[in-house]
């Protein structure tokens, strides 16, 4: 007997992830997710960006790693509501451990919701995690050709922050090129050249986010 | 990297699907990867290998269809295969593009053998959706 299936392989995430959509858009949180590399400074963006808008919008964070407790811990000294998820082996965070996440927030509260994924360029553009928008971030230090080898991760995403400008004379990082190639795989990527450690381009993402907030609150919440 | 994961979702899925159906064992399973999904065939198949022991699949083979990458311009509407993952029109050089194809991953069918009891004779195609 042949039985034809014909469905999404990952159609259960999909529907978790459209439940946690439904939930935080009632809500009027607007919900980034952070996609990078390890090492390309999620983290350190995270901080600066909570230090600019935590005074303007209450801010949540979803932690994700495959293990430890670090970052969170760094983030839960900046004052802003953070849970943890260790995924022990996983190499990307879905739409159920976001969903257990959502439980231990105060949603009531928010506005802003980050959810930094696990450091992996690949995995992690596969899984909708109910998201508004995915932030892929890409540092100068991991060279010019990172676009085009992992292009499935800056398709999927709105905005593309490049990150440590600070060591582009240090490094053949052709910033041109690479905000080049970026527009050939996806034309209307909102690019930001940043540096989160010197606060380099920091206020364009900024005012970017406060953008985004002000557009989920206009669509979602009714006044 | 994920393949993994996709696999156990693949067995998750087949397995409810062939106990509504009332099959005893599943045989093959037909998959459709796009290739800019970078699930790797290799990979998909040893995750395969390792995590359907003990399951209704252990007896089944997996068969992946690759879908190679086109994309339709926009603008000129003609479709192409991006050369390099750049994805301008080859032929106008516009960057407005739609993906029509290689972004799946999708299981396609899967086939079984029936329980003794209660069997209907033959071969039978049952659609779900």
């Amino acid at each position: 007997m042949e039985v034809i299936v014909a469905q999404p392989l990952l159609k259960a995430n999909e529907e978790l992830a459209r439940q946690n959509r439904n939930m935080l858009n009632r809500g009027g949180i607007t919900t980034v997710n952070l996609i990078s590399a390890p090492g390309a400074g999620k983290t350190t963006l995270l901080e600066k960006t909570i230090g600019a808008l935590k005074n303007v919008f209450s801010i949540g964070i979803v932690e994700g790693d495959i293990y430890t407790t670090f970052d969170s811990e760094r983030l839960a000294g900046q004052g802003v509501a953070v849970v943890q998820i260790n995924t022990y082996g996983g190499c990307h965070l879905d739409a159920q451990m976001v969903a257990q996440a959502l439980e231990r927030l105060p949603l009531d509260k928010l506005k802003l919701l980050f959810i930094e994924n696990v450091g992996n360029l690949v995995c992690p553009a596969e899984f909708d995690l109910g998201e508004n928008c995915k932030v892929a971030i890409l540092s100068v230090s991991e060279g010019s050709d990172k676009p085009k080898k992992y292009p499935l991760v800056f398709q999927e995403a709105e905005a593309v922050i490049l990150n440590k400008i600070d060591l582009l004379p240090y490094t053949d990082f052709d910033l041109a090129a690479v905000k080049e190639q970026l527009k050939e795989i996806k034309n209307n990527l909102v690019i930001f050249p940043l540096s989160a450690k010197t606060g380099e381009g920091m206020e364009v993402w900024i005012e970017w986010l406060k953008d985004k907030v002000n557009q989920t609150e206009k669509l979602f919440v009714t006044g | 990297m994920h393949e993994t994961a996709l696999i156990a979702e693949v067995l998750k899925t087949v397995r409810q699907s062939a106990l509504e159906k009332n099959l005893s064992k599943v045989t093959k399973i037909k998959l459709a990867i796009g290739k800019l999904s970078m699930a790797l065939p290799e990979a998909l198949i040893f995750a395969f290998q390792v995590l359907k022991k003990g399951t209704i699949c252990e007896e089944a083979e997996l068969e992946i269809e690759s879908k190679e990458i086109i994309l339709q311009c926009l603008e000129c509407m003609r479709e192409f295969r991006p050369q390099d993952y750049l994805f301008s029109c080859p032929f106008c050089t516009s960057r407005q593009v739609k993906i029509i194809q290689g972004r799946e991953l999708h299981i396609i069918s899967f086939e079984g053998e029936e329980n003794e009891l209660g069997s209907n004779c033959g071969s039978t195609l049952i659609k779900s959706q």
